[in-house]
């Protein structure tokens, strides 16, 4: 219930800040299904990730006790927040309904970008987690990076909205990326896309998958390494 | 038992670092390399040394040691919580480890829950914590209470509950660590009874404890551990009395102290004694216990006495000349004199000890003391549970 009113709630919320008193994204059709997108693609790696800092560290009991794969607390809550994701795209699908967005076929690019968000937000959420039990102000610098990591997707606003140099490199990030290329999909192909930013360049996808997989690999590795040790250090 | 080796462990060590000062943020991460130039920020605890042992197929195993040698280290590497800095542990089969009782219970959730919550993490399916429910219920004693919240339980239902999922864990090696430390009487009687079937069912099982008696019952084998060594290994007897002697090596006895289990002013010392028979399974024998007795000096009306205590430490038969009303005489210095006691044989199966003491006529100040200086067995074909076991004859005749 809860679940599916936060984002709501913070639609609306912004809805009207940006969309009817500054006019954001008047140059985009069906803005408000655009920005609940953004908003809930967003929200969920947030969940993810500010979910899992704490994770390890809040199992401590368990994990000096049982031996038990840890990985699966991580996946655990990775997986709560999907159910939520997809409570959220429900919503999603009612809005759009309601503003007659047009489905086409490119619709289902969104399930592979839904795998690379669940991976991508996994593989960070893991990396936290292992962090956490190491040094513990990881909770309050993840919160700050996301703060700042919020404003510099373009969730709010428009891509076309900023100057492009700093288009350029804000779309390098995976998540701008998805939340772009999943709005591209689903609401309206006048979305800025990363090979549109880059005039066409297809080949430019490469960089933000390859941030993804240095990521994932990073994250595995790390938390592999650490996991044995987790009992002891929690 | 089986020679199938179900756990070996070899070479293994493990370190602990404590840190003087705890590097627990990237803060201080970077304000502590800048320091640590001065002086070392941490010393290395070597919680368990090159430690080497095997365990058998349907052995109950026993590790024993004091406090802080490293023996719940050493479990907790066994069921994989820890790893080891060297060496390895192989084990074979499913290893369930009861480190606590009740791990993962939930206090927010109700009895029922938990038993469901428990369950997962004891490696149940729901479908077979369901057909297991019932049982589980009864035999914690706590239908009524099933649906309530964990935290209004007493701590004594928690327990109850917890180790009544326990004991439906289906593992091939149980690690048991001291849960025998807590609840009534009552409840360490449903303890043991359940040990007393997992021996009888042959599961491996090892038992981290400081009972010693609960050593001697229920343990084939153990290992001693001290210092973060092993001392010790050996059968279950060997292994408690060196635990027993490794405290009265710790000083806490009175200048008086001659040995390990012997103490006393020495006015007079017990010489070769002997208990008669050293092991016997028929109850016709007859128990004689003899002790030859040598004064140092003169001395007048040397109380002299003993006691027998079975395997968990109960007294079973004791006396003193004393509590005979016998007078011992007079004692020239030197002189020997011999004491017997005779019995009959009321011992039920297990392992007994028997304890000699001389005191002065006060009964206060020990001469000597000898404690479990003989020991013996009685072997039973039908052991009962009951303390002794005199031989009891039943009549059946018509009214």
């Amino acid at each position: 219930m809860w679940s599916l009113l936060r984002p709501l709630f913070l639609f609306v919320t912004l809805y009207f800040v940006f969309a009817r008193f500054l006019k954001v994204g008047a140059s985009i059709p069906h803005f408000p299904v655009y920005l609940l997108l953004g908003i809930v693609l967003w929200n969920y790696f947030s969940e993810v990730t500010t979910g899992s800092v704490g994770a390890i560290v809040g199992r401590g009991d368990l994990l000096r006790k049982i031996n038990f794969p840890k990985y699966v607390i991580i996946l655990a809550g990775s997986f709560s927040a999907l159910i939520n994701l997809f409570l959220n795209f429900i919503v999603i699908g009612i809005f759009m309904a309601i503003t007659h967005v047009a489905l086409t076929w490119s619709a289902l690019l969104i399930i592979p970008l839904l795998a690379e968000l669940f991976i991508f937000s996994l593989a960070v959420a893991f990396f936290l987690s292992a962090l956490f039990v190491r040094f513990r102000d990881i909770s309050y610098i993840w919160e700050v990076i996301m703060q700042a990591a919020f404003y510099a997707t373009p969730i709010l606003y428009p891509l076309s909205r900023i100057p492009h140099q700093y288009a350029k490199l804000l779309i390098l990030n995976p998540m701008a990326q998805i939340i772009q290329d999943a709005r591209y999909a689903l609401v309206t192909p006048q979305t800025q896309t990363i090979s549109q930013v880059y005039d066409g360049n297809k080949l430019i996808w490469a960089i933000p998958l390859g941030v993804s997989v240095v990521v994932v690999v990073m994250a595995v590795t790390y938390f592999r390494s650490r996991s044995k040790y987790f009992a002891e250090e929690v | 038992m089986s020679d199938e080796v179900v756990i070996r462990v070899s070479n293994v060590s493990k370190d602990f670092v404590l840190p003087h000062e705890k590097v627990s943020s990237i803060k201080s991460a970077f304000t502590s390399l800048a320091k640590s130039k001065h002086r070392s920020l941490s010393e290395t605890q070597h919680a368990l040394k090159d430690i080497n042992f095997e365990i058998k197929k349907g052995e109950f195993f026993g590790i024993v040691g004091r406090n802080g040698s490293g023996k719940s280290t050493l479990l907790k590497i066994l069921a994989g919580i820890y790893q080891p800095n060297h060496g390895s542990v192989q084990t074979v089969g499913k290893l369930v480890p009861f480190i606590e009782l009740g791990v993962g219970f939930n206090p927010e959730l109700t009895g029922r829950e938990n038993v469901y919550l428990n369950g997962a993490m004891l490696g149940f399916s729901q479908k077979e914590v369901a057909e297991m429910y019932d049982g589980i219920v009864e035999f914690a004693e706590l239908k009524k209470f099933m649906d309530q919240k964990l935290k209004n339980y007493s701590s004594g239902m928690q327990v109850r509950l917890a180790f009544s999922m326990a004991t439906r864990a289906k593992a091939d090696i149980l690690l048991v660590d001291e849960v025998l430390a807590v609840g009534d009487a009552d409840f360490q009687r449903k303890c043991f009874e359940y040990f007393r079937n997992l021996k009888k069912n042959h599961k491996t099982v090892v038992f981290v404890t400081h009972d010693m008696s609960a050593v001697r019952q229920y343990c084939d084998r153990g290992i001693l551990i001290n210092d973060s060594k092993i001392m010790m290994q050996g059968s279950a007897d060997d292994i408690a009395v060196e635990y027993a002697r490794l405290f009265s090596e710790g000083g806490n006895q009175e200048s008086l102290d001659v040995g390990e289990t012997r103490w006393g002013n020495q006015k007079a010392i017990l010489g070769k004694s002997t208990i008669m028979p050293k092991q016997s399974n028929n109850k016709k024998d007859s128990f004689s216990v003899t002790t030859a007795v040598t004064a140092n000096e003169d001395i007048e009306n040397l109380v002299i006495g003993f006691s027998i205590k079975n395997a968990t430490g109960t007294g079973i038969v004791g006396t003193n000349t004393k509590l005979q009303k016998i007078s011992t005489g007079k004692w020239h210095k030197s002189q020997t004199k011999v004491v017997q006691w005779q019995m009959p044989n009321v011992f039920a199966d297990g392992n007994y000890s028997v304890s000699l003491a001389i005191t002065e006529q006060d009964t206060i100040t020990v001469c000597d003391w000898w404690e479990d200086a003989l020991k013996f067995v009685s072997f039973e074909e039908n052991p009962g549970p009951y303390v002794v076991s005199p031989e009891v004859i039943c009549n059946i005749s018509e009214a």
